[in-house]
């Protein structure tokens, strides 16, 4: 007999076996939870995963302190309605602790320091497993991870060591004080996770859909004017109707000029677009093995 | 966009494995540019690389070799997924090193795949490397060969030379027992034969790599029969589903359906499934692959590790004794005093190596007798004792319930991948 599950069936449930997985083998995973699309789905596949049970696992989110105010609002609405706890790890408390020291510049943004409060937030909860929702087409290091990511007790990755991950047997043994970072939608692409999520008929937050909004224009990209971005003296403010491709810290998300007001218009735009998402990530772009980098110390 | 088209698409995993001069990136960065699975980014970010590093074309090879060090020594090191997809199929590429110190790797990328591309250089011929990863792809129980036969551009594109190779593959392989290979003969830097049918190969009349890749018939349903190993026990603690005790898993051989009749392994009592769920949505069936939530007619003690088998199915295998062939994963070799942690299935024992039958000669595909370890890359076969029985089947037979790591209980690092024979 032919195989005879849908691509898009097939992720999914390999997803929900390794969410299954990681609520068999850790003893405190959390699911790090930003209300970007990526973690959106997730959070669904959780919910289909241990349905009728609950989620048996918290919502982590670092909190960066420059968020756009429509993910806040989504990420409430959503614990909420699952039932689950939310964690909120805060980078401004980082700052306010003496932990990070904040950028300053043009350029600065808060995603570098976004590390070191997910492991200090990981050590305090004494987490053991951190789920998140990185795909391997998204960059190239991330192309090498594993399903089950091993991360030291210093939450480093080692990419040149990483155990072999054979068949769909995952290893998720480690010792006291190291954690693992789990990836259940590795294999899926960007067009993928927004077919699944027009399939599912997932609400998503507004700033996924055209808007207006005050943006400025820099590096060839436009950026949000908010209260935290500081704006050189050639730069200028203008409306225009804009949405995000990807959400991250405000201070590195590029925003893609669009009419798209609907999940059909979001999937016509992708399917004709020439630049990966990523692409409109300035933290990507400081250097050529910049995820690389952040990975080893132990970013998303 | 045909969302439609595009939700009903099947998925195809296939695996490449090659060295730095075989062409393999050239053909993977030809399947990726001539399916527009490149991006405008990504190809100014490789052609910015290529420049930096003195070479003068476009180096393919840096849209898939991701690492530091892998673009510092110019080699794969790692296995590295990619993803591309047509309107008629999805598919992801495990794409691994080629070389004889990378063989996990090659075993790794292997292990979740469908379809096997060997490469061979129409200028050598077959080689020591053909023969080490076909016997890797037989091994793993792949049941798609596909050879392409590269550089035809170099030989004049000539048919001898191809039915040659052909021939040549046929006869060292006739004893790895190939279910079904495919030669295609190709120029990946040309592009003859990748995405669009050669112009210089009328001779040749089958069809391109993408044309075959895009309508091979895979059959992943397994002759052993519905195989549901226990992953997590679902129970809610709500007043509206008080008395559900739900067995969450992915079914990994055969169907299942409301009404079956299954036995739990390994203790053998009988009962009869009464629902199947995914999500909030009830099925009536369910088939191989699937994740599913599965209740039974009777309140019986089933957890974590146990397998769920069709009651007139053939059934597993049970035993603490179980002769396998195991590729060694790690710089310490394979120990035959440690006691390592077994992880079958959703199953963990402990087990330890109680006889080393032989070591397989990956290159020459001849067994030596009186081995004494197993060192990394070297695969040999072994007789495996077990703390508790196994559930199990023959690797042929399934390969989910034949398959089974061995981690180290010191390190917990993966070390050994084995395959019951």
């Amino acid at each position: 007999m032919k195989n005879t599950l849908s691509h898009i069936r097939e992720l999914e449930a390999e997803s929900i076996y390794v969410l299954r997985e990681v609520a068999a083998q850790f003893q405190k995973p959390a699911l790090l939870f930003s209300g970007g699309k990526d973690s959106i789905v997730v959070a669904h596949l959780a919910y289909k995963a241990f349905y009728p049970a609950k989620i048996p696992f918290p919502f982590l989110h670092i909190d960066t302190g420059h968020n756009f105010k429509e993910t806040i609002d989504y990420r409430d609405m959503m614990v909420q309605k699952l039932g689950v706890n939310l964690i909120v790890g805060s980078v401004q408390e980082s700052i306010d602790t003496g932990r990070v020291r904040e950028e300053t510049g043009y350029y600065a943004s808060r995603n570098l320091l976004q590390t070191t409060t997910l492991l200090d937030t990981i050590e305090k909860h004494k987490f053991d497993c951190a789920i998140g929702g990185a795909r391997r087409d998204e960059e190239k290091a991330r192309a090498k991870e594993r399903f089950f990511s091993h991360r030291d007790e210093f939450g480093q990755w080692d990419p040149k060591n990483q155990r072999p991950e054979l068949w769909g047997l995952f290893n998720g043994h480690h010792h006291m004080g190291e954690h693992f970072r789990v990836f259940p939608i590795s294999n899926w692409t960007e067009m993928d996770v927004w077919q699944y999520i027009f399939m599912e008929k997932i609400d998503m937050p507004s700033i996924y859909f055209t808007h207006e909004r005050q943006v400025f224009f820099r590096d060839g990209q436009w950026l949000a004017a908010e209260e935290c971005m500081t704006l050189k003296p050639t730069e200028t403010v203008e409306t225009r109707q804009v949405r995000c491709r990807t959400i991250g810290d405000i201070s590195c998300t590029g925003l893609t000029l669009s009419k798209a007001d609907c999940l059909e218009d979001i999937i016509e735009e992708i399917a004709a677009t020439r630049v990966t998402e990523r692409g409109s990530r300035a933290d990507d772009k400081r250097s050529e093995t910049a995820m690389e980098d952040r990975k080893v110390v132990g970013y998303f | 966009m045909d969302t439609k088209g595009y939700l009903h698409m099947d998925l195809l995993r296939f695996s490449t494995a090659g060295n730095v001069d075989d062409g393999k990136s050239t053909l993977i960065g030809r399947l990726l540019y001539d399916s527009k699975s490149i991006f405008e980014d990504q190809m100014e970010a490789v052609e910015q690389a290529s420049r930096r590093t003195g070479s003068e074309d476009v180096n393919l090879a840096l849209l898939t070799d991701g690492l530091r060090s892998e673009r510092e020594q110019g080699i794969t090191i790692d296995v590295a997924y990619r993803y591309f997809a047509t309107p008629v199929r999805k598919f992801i590429i495990a794409d691994t090193p080629g070389h004889i110190q990378y063989t996990r790797n090659m075993v790794t990328g292997a292990s979740t795949t469908d379809l096997a591309i060997i490469l061979i250089d129409a200028r050598n011929g077959v080689s020591e490397q053909t023969l080490r990863h076909t016997y890797i792809a037989s091994l793993l129980g792949i049941e798609q060969v596909t050879v392409c036969i590269n550089k035809m551009d170099i030989v004049d594109f000539s048919q001898d030379v191809f039915e040659n190779i052909k021939n040549d593959f046929l006869t060292i392989t006739k004893n790895l027992n190939l279910k079904n290979v495919k030669f295609i003969p190709v120029s990946a830097k040309y592009g003859d034969n990748v995405v669009d049918k050669s112009e210089n190969m009328p001779w040749y009349e089958g069809c391109t790599l993408l044309h075959h890749l895009e309508t091979v018939v895979i059959d992943r349903n397994s002759t052993s029969g519905m195989r549901f190993p226990v992953q997590y026990v679902v129970r809610p603690i709500s007043d509206k589903f008080h008395d559900f005790r739900g067995y969450a898993g992915r079914i990994v051989g055969g169907n299942v359906a409301k009404g079956d009749r299954v036995i739990a392994l390994p203790s053998g009592i009988k009962s009869q499934i009464t629902s199947i769920h995914l999500g909030e949505e009830e099925k009536e069936t369910a088939q191989i692959s699937e994740s599913v939530v599965i209740q039974l007619a009777d309140d019986i003690d089933i957890s974590r590790g146990d397998i769920l088998v069709a009651e007139n199915a053939p059934q597993p295998n049970i035993s603490n004794d179980i002769r396998l062939t195991i590729c060694w994963l790690n710089q310490k070799p394979m120990s035959t005093i440690t006691k390592y942690i077994i992880r079958h299935t959703s199953r963990e024992c402990l087990g330890v190596v109680k006889a080393i039958n032989h070591l397989m000669d990956i290159n020459t595909l001849e067994k030596r007798e009186n081995a004494e370890t197993l060192k990394m890359n070297d695969i040999g076969s072994i007789n495996l004792r077990t703390s508790v029985p196994l559930v199990f089947d023959h690797y042929s037979e399934n390969r989910a319930t034949g398959c089974l790591i061995f981690i180290d209980p010191d390190t917990f690092e993966t070390v050994g991948a084995g395959i019951i024979e």
